[in-house]
């Protein structure tokens, strides 16, 4: 927080609507973590109202999106921010839509959960389970960074992204074989591997964050991997 | 809802010609160590009586560009600008110890002819002073001292300088009328007349859009941005925006010290001074 130094603008409405536009954002980020997760359970324990409930809060992600979207460009007219403060908006604008696509990720998930499934298809769904912990944490470490605009963790969660990834090919694979030996069985499995695909997904997007915060940080835009990757290499 | 903006879209089969890569490159960015530097400030201190109001300011003014001086009131950026056509001799308790440059030349060694310094680097103040005479004896003024008289010089000298400062076409059909019948802004884009008809190499702006209203403002930023091709420019302004949008290079003073200076795309996006990015961001120090 210290780093944004919010509270030090001269005009102290200006500090209020920059410090009211990062809550927002976090607001929102605390929304979709908690879509996640319940999204994740109601998979996990088959329950058809929880996945319900998940699909018709979306719509309030959506909404936060607008709402921040218009406070953003609100400053931008009023205050023409400049420097960090410019940087900090262009990140939140990136962030929101960002995370606006993320929920619409978890909406795709719980659609997956208003499915029955029988005990062996069930297993299947164990699978999600793991990913979609590590996934979990990945957004929660991501939106722990963009609070506090911290870089080292943002390159953290960057570099957590291959491993999702890794796992998402894993699961593939496996779901690959169960089709298989199974052909009646493809639709359900098709089924969960879109879920395990909105995942990997969500992934990326956390890793899209963590380049806002990079670009926040650093003041330009970090588009080479590699910088993301490897940042101990700098000078 | 018809959006009164309308973008002209590629036709589709210019999309796939066209080539992207080159398209994307941006301009080049501006970079100092490319520039042809026009005025050079080396270690200059300058005093008011025990005060020191400049601390060892270095600088160099690219040929051609926009520099604007930023900073609080009290920091030394009019101070500085005036130093650069030597308004400074003026003031009984100055002291000036240092150098300022023009394309090589000290400007205040004991052999240079101030009147001379001051025809190549013209200044333009805050509050427009126009001359109680018309509109044409005010821009040919300079040349009349010069001991100009032709009138076809001089027409021909007050038109184009009255068009350089995109006035010709509000005043043209009265020339003769007294200058102080034009609005503020016209009248500031007079004054800018003035001075460039007598081709100066360098122009000082103070402030020169503070006391205009926002269309007039807008005008005279225009104004500068075309007269940078003929000139090199220097100006204070207290707007930073105004310092955004019309210069090149921007240097930050804080409190007789020159703290940071830089090409303005980078000074107002990602400044490398602590105490820069508080100024512009408008926080307290």
């Amino acid at each position: 927080m210290d780093k944004m130094n919010l509270s030090k603008h001269i005009s102290s409405q200006f500090n209020e609507e920059m410090e009211r536009v990062r809550n927002h954002v976090m607001a929102m980020g605390g929304l979709l973590e908690q879509q996640l997760q319940d999204a994740l359970n109601a998979i996990n324990t088959n329950d058809a109202e929880l996945a319900q409930q998940v699909i018709d809060t979306d719509i309030k992600l959506n909404n936060w999106e607008i709402k921040i979207d218009e406070e953003c460009n609100r400053i931008i007219a009023k205050r023409q921010p400049a420097a960090s403060d410019l940087r900090l908006l262009m990140a939140v604008l990136k962030t929101i839509n960002d995370l606006e696509r993320m929920g619409d990720e978890v909406r795709r998930i719980a659609k997956v959960a208003l499915e029955s499934f029988n005990a062996h298809q069930q297993d299947l769904l164990v699978n999600l389970e793991n990913m979609g912990r590590h996934v979990g944490t990945m957004l929660h470490d991501v939106l722990d960074a963009f609070a506090r605009m911290d870089l080292e963790a943002a390159y953290v969660v960057y570099r957590e992204d291959k491993k999702v990834d890794r796992e998402y090919e894993a699961i593939t694979r496996q779901l690959m074989t169960y089709m298989m030996e199974d052909p009646r069985s493809i639709p359900k499995i098709m089924n969960v591997l879109w879920s395990v695909r909105s995942l990997e997904r969500i992934g990326d997007r956390c890793k899209n964050i963590s380049e806002y915060i990079a670009f926040f940080v650093k003041g330009r835009v970090v588009a080479d991997s590699s910088e993301m990757e490897q940042p101990e290499q700098e000078g | 809802m018809q959006s009164n903006t309308e973008f002209k879209r590629t036709p589709s089969a210019e999309n796939r010609t066209m080539n992207h890569d080159d398209a994307m490159k941006t301009e080049p960015e501006l970079n100092m160590a490319d520039e042809k530097i026009k005025l050079t400030v080396d270690d200059l201190n300058l005093y008011y009586g025990d005060t020191k109001a400049l601390n060892g300011i270095q600088l160099a003014i690219p040929e051609k560009r926009v520099t604007a001086f930023i900073g609080p009131s009290g920091c030394g950026k009019s101070t500085l600008l005036r130093c650069f056509n030597r308004m400074n001799d003026l003031v009984d308790s100055c002291r000036i110890q240092g150098q300022i440059k023009m394309d090589g030349q000290n400007i205040y060694d004991p052999s240079v002819d101030v009147a001379e310094l001051r025809r190549q680097i013209g200044m333009v103040f805050q509050k427009p002073n126009p001359f109680p005479k018309t509109i044409y004896e005010n821009v040919a003024y300079g040349l009349r001292l010069q001991g100009v008289n032709d009138k076809r010089v001089l027409d021909e000298v007050v038109e184009t300088s009255l068009k350089g400062a995109a006035l010709w076409n509000e005043v043209k059909d009265r020339l003769h009328d007294n200058a102080f019948g034009l609005s503020g802004g016209q009248q500031q884009r007079l004054v800018i007349a003035r001075a460039i008809a007598i081709e100066p190499e360098v122009l000082l702006l103070d402030e020169p859009a503070s006391a205009l209203d926002p269309i007039s403002t807008l005008k005279i930023e225009e104004l500068i941005y075309e007269l940078k091709s003929k000139y090199t420019i220097v100006i204070v302004t207290h707007n930073m925006q105004q310092a955004a949008r019309v210069s090149d290079y921007t240097a930050f003073m804080y409190m007789g010290d020159l703290i940071e200076h830089d090409v303005t795309n980078k000074m107002f996006t990602n400044p490398s001074q602590k105490q820069t990015e508080d100024y512009i961001t408008g926080r307290f120090g």
